[in-house]
C-alpha cells in the first residue's frame, strides 16, 4: 500500500510539472483505461473515417484530385495506425479493441455516420471535418501520455494538408458554375452541425469530462475548442460566398467571437446510439473486410509458420 | 481524334492507360482490405500507378497538340478509344483475384520498363526509368504474397491457384505486337512486347514454384484491349469514373 | 471470433546518412519482409527515411521504470568524468 501511494505521488507530480508519463512507467488503473478508450477510439475514427471519402475516389472528377483524395485516405490509414500502435504501448492488443468496435462496444467519431452524397462532400470533409480534428489535436500534442501526444504531433503534421486540399476543392467549386456553387451549399447544409457536433456536448453534459482534464489527456473544454472551430471558420466560409444554415450565426463585437444558434444534441445521441444514417453500413462494412479477408491473414501466418519451422 | 492516328499518340496512351485503369480498381478496395497495413499497401500501389498514368497521358496529351490534357483524355474518351490491357480492367474479385492480377502485370512492367528506358525517345525513356523503380517494389509486394498464400495453407493455395487459372487466359496480351509495335520498336521507340515473354515466363515460373503453385493449363488467347476492344468491364468503370466530368462539361474541379 | 493476431514489430527509421536511427512506432507483420514493407509504406512517405530497422517488440529489452535510479542516478554525481571540472590555465592550446 505505501508503495502505490508513492507511485501515486510520483505520477501526480509528474502530472502536475508537465512531464510525460511514459509506457512502462506506473499509472493508475483508471488512467490507463480512459487512455485505451480514448486513443482507441480515436484511431477507430480514422479507419472507418476512410469510408466516406473512399466512396468518391472512383468518381474523383480530375486525376489530380483523384491522386490527392487516394493519398488522404492513404494518411488516415496511417494514422489509424500510429494511433493503435499508441494504444498497444497501454498493454492492449490492437485486435482486441478493434473487434470491440465492430462489435459496437467502442465508438468512433460520430460525424463519420453521414453519407458522403457528392463530390462537394468530399471538399467540405477536407475543409471542416479535418478542420474541426486539427483543432481538437493540436490540444493534445501537449497530452500528458508521452505515445499518444507524439501520435498527435506527426498526425497534425500530415494533416493540415488535408484540410488545405478540400478548402482548395471547394474554393473551385465556389468559383465555378451554377450547379458547382449549388452542390457546395448543398454539402455545407447538410454537414455543418454534425461538425459542430464532433466537440461532443458542453462539459456539464460530457461525463469524462473533468477526469480526462484532471489527467491532462484533455487540455481544453469541449466549448472553448469548438468556438476555436468557429471563429477560425466563418471567415472561410464568407470567402466562399456560402452560408452557414444557421440564421443565429452571427459576430459579436461584445466578446469577439462568432455566436451560434442552439446544437441539436439530440441528432448527435441519436447517432451515438447507432441510428445515424450509415452506422450500419459503416459497420457492416468493416466486418465484412475483416471476415473475408481471414483468409488471407491466416495464411500469411501459416506461411510464416511454415518458416520458421523451416528455419529451425 | 487525331489520337486515333498517330502511332505514337496511340503506344502513349497505351502505357497510360493500363495504370490508369488498374488504379481504379485498386482504388475499390480503400477502407476494404483485409488488413489496415494491407490498406496502406494497396493504396501505395494504386497512387504510384496513378502517377504513371498521369506521366504517359500528360505525354500524350503534349503529342495531340493544344485542347489535350491528361483530364481531356481521362474522362473524355470513350470505351473504344481506351488502350489498356485487358488484364487490367478484371474485376477485384477477392484479395486471391487481385493479387493475380497485379503480380502478372506487375513482372510485365518491372521487365517492360527496363527496357523501355533505352527508347530513343528521352521522354518515355525517363518516365519509363521513374516507374520502374516503383514497378520493383510492386512487384517485391505482391510476389511476396504469392509465396505467402500459395504456400500458406490449403484454402489459400487454392483461392490463389483459382485465381490464377482464370486470370490466365488474359496473360497472352502482353506480349502481342501488333503493327504499331513493330514499326516504333523497329524506331527504338517502343519496346517489341515479344522480347518480354520469355523473361516474364521466367520470373513466373519461379515464384510460381516458391509458392508451390501450378502453371496453368488454360490457353493464354484474350487480346483486343490495346487496340480498344475490351471486356465488358471497362464500360462500367468509365461510366462510373467518368460520371462528373461528362454530367457538368466544362467545368474546373 | 478472435485468431492468431499477426506480431507487433517495432519501427526504427534513420532519415539521412550520419545520423542514427530513431523509434518511430509500430506495427502488425506476419513476417520479418511483410514487416520492412509495411514499416516503408507507413512511415517513409514524405521522405523520411533511407534505413529502416523492424525488430518483433518481443526481442525488445528494455530497462524497467522502477530501476531508474539504481541504472541512472549513479551518473549524476560523478561531474569529474565532464571536461568541464577541469580549469587549465588560459594560454594553454590545443586541450
Amino acid at each position: 500500500m505505501i508503495i502505490k501511494a508513492q507511485h501515486q505521488q510520483h505520477f501526480d507530480d509528474r502530472i502536475a510539472a508537465d512531464t510525460s508519463i511514459e509506457a512502462k512507467d506506473w499509472m493508475p488503473d483508471a488512467y490507463r483505461q480512459n487512455l485505451i478508450r480514448q486513443i482507441g477510439q480515436h484511431a477507430h475514427s480514422e479507419v472507418i473515417g476512410m469510408l466516406p471519402e473512399a466512396n468518391w475516389l472512383t468518381r474523383a472528377p480530375t486525376l489530380r484530385r483523384k491522386a490527392v483524395l487516394l493519398a488522404k485516405v492513404q494518411d488516415e490509414a496511417g494514422h489509424g495506425l500510429y494511433l493503435y500502435s499508441a494504444a498497444e504501448t497501454l498493454g492492449c492488443s490492437r485486435q482486441d479493441i478493434y473487434q470491440k468496435m465492430l462489435a459496437g462496444q467502442m465508438k468512433y467519431s460520430s460525424i463519420f455516420n453521414y453519407p458522403t452524397l457528392n463530390w462537394a462532400d468530399i471538399g467540405v470533409i477536407g475543409w471542416l471535418v479535418d478542420g474541426a480534428a486539427i483543432v481538437n489535436q493540436v490540444a493534445l500534442c501537449r497530452a500528458s501520455y508521452g505515445p499518444y501526444a507524439r501520435a498527435m504531433v506527426k498526425i497534425c503534421k500530415e494533416e493540415s494538408f488535408h484540410q488545405r486540399q478540400g478548402y482548395e476543392a471547394v474554393m473551385a467549386m465556389a468559383q465555378g458554375s451554377a450547379e458547382q456553387k449549388a452542390m457546395l451549399q448543398d454539402a455545407i447544409n447538410r454537414f455543418w452541425w454534425p461538425v459542430l457536433m464532433m466537440f461532443g456536448p458542453s462539459d456539464a453534459d460530457s461525463p469524462h469530462s473533468a477526469q480526462s482534464m484532471a489527467w491532462k489527456i484533455k487540455r481544453h473544454s469541449n466549448d472553448e475548442l469548438r468556438q476555436k472551430f468557429i471563429d477560425n471558420t466563418v471567415p472561410q466560409l464568407e470567402a466562399l460566398g456560402m452560408t452557414a444554415p444557421d440564421p443565429d450565426l452571427a459576430w459579436d463585437e461584445a466578446t469577439g467571437h462568432y455566436r451560434c444558434g442552439e446544437i441539436d444534441w439530440n441528432e448527435l445521441y441519436d447517432v451515438i446510439k447507432g441510428h445515424g444514417q450509415c452506422n450500419h453500413e459503416r459497420l457492416q462494412a468493416k466486418r465484412r473486410a475483416w471476415d473475408e479477408g481471414s483468409w488471407v491473414r491466416e495464411g500469411a501466418m501459416a506461411h510464416a509458420a511454415k518458416r520458421a519451422a523451416n528455419a529451425a | 481524334m487525331k489520337t486515333m492516328t498517330d502511332a505514337k499518340i496511340t503506344y502513349v496512351l497505351r502505357q497510360g492507360d493500363t495504370p490508369l485503369i488498374l488504379a481504379q480498381r485498386l482504388c475499390g478496395w480503400c477502407g476494404h482490405a483485409p488488413e489496415l497495413e494491407i490498406d496502406l499497401a494497396l493504396a501505395n500501389i494504386g497512387l504510384d500507378l496513378l502517377g504513371q498514368a498521369r506521366n504517359f497521358l500528360g505525354y500524350a496529351a503534349q503529342l495531340a497538340g493544344p485542347g489535350y490534357s491528361e483530364d481531356r483524355l481521362a474522362f473524355g474518351r470513350d470505351e473504344r478509344e481506351f488502350r489498356n490491357l485487358l488484364l487490367a480492367e478484371q474485376p477485384n474479385g477477392g484479395f486471391n483475384d487481385t493479387l493475380v492480377r497485379q503480380f502478372l502485370l506487375d513482372a510485365y512492367h518491372v521487365l517492360l520498363h527496363r527496357e523501355l528506358s533505352h527508347s530513343k525517345d528521352s521522354q518515355l525513356a525517363a518516365i519509363a526509368a521513374k516507374s520502374l523503380k516503383e514497378a520493383d517494389y510492386h512487384l517485391r509486394f505482391s510476389r511476396g504474397w504469392m509465396i505467402r498464400l500459395g504456400d500458406g495453407n490449403e484454402i489459400s493455395h487454392q483461392k490463389i491457384q483459382r485465381s490464377l487459372n482464370d486470370l490466365w487466359r488474359f496473360t497472352a496480351e502482353l506480349f502481342h505486337a501488333d503493327a504499331i509495335e513493330l514499326e516504333l520498336a523497329e524506331l527504338g521507340i517502343a519496346v517489341d512486347p515479344r522480347q518480354l515473354q520469355a523473361p516474364w515466363q521466367e520470373l513466373v515460373n519461379s515464384t510460381l514454384q516458391q509458392a508451390t503453385l501450378a502453371l496453368p493449363n488454360e490457353h493464354a488467347f484474350r487480346h483486343g484491349g490495346k487496340q480498344g476492344q475490351h471486356s465488358e468491364h471497362l464500360g462500367l468503370m468509365l461510366a462510373e469514373m467518368q460520371f462528373l466530368q461528362r454530367a457538368y462539361p466544362n467545368c474546373n474541379w | 471470433m478472435t485468431h492468431a493476431e499477426w506480431p507487433l514489430y517495432e519501427v526504427f527509421i534513420r532519415s539521412k546518412q550520419g545520423l542514427a536511427h530513431r523509434h518511430v512506432g509500430s506495427l502488425h507483420a506476419a513476417d520479418d519482409q511483410m514487416a520492412l514493407e509495411n514499416a516503408r509504406d507507413a512511415y517513409t512517405r514524405r521522405n523520411e527515411g533511407c534505413s529502416i530497422w523492424v525488430v518483433q517488440s518481443c526481442h525488445l529489452v528494455a530497462s524497467q521504470p522502477e530501476d531508474r535510479e539504481a541504472f541512472f542516478d549513479p551518473s549524476d554525481d560523478k561531474i569529474y568524468r565532464h571536461p568541464t571540472f577541469y580549469t587549465i590555465p588560459d594560454g594553454i592550446k590545443n586541450m
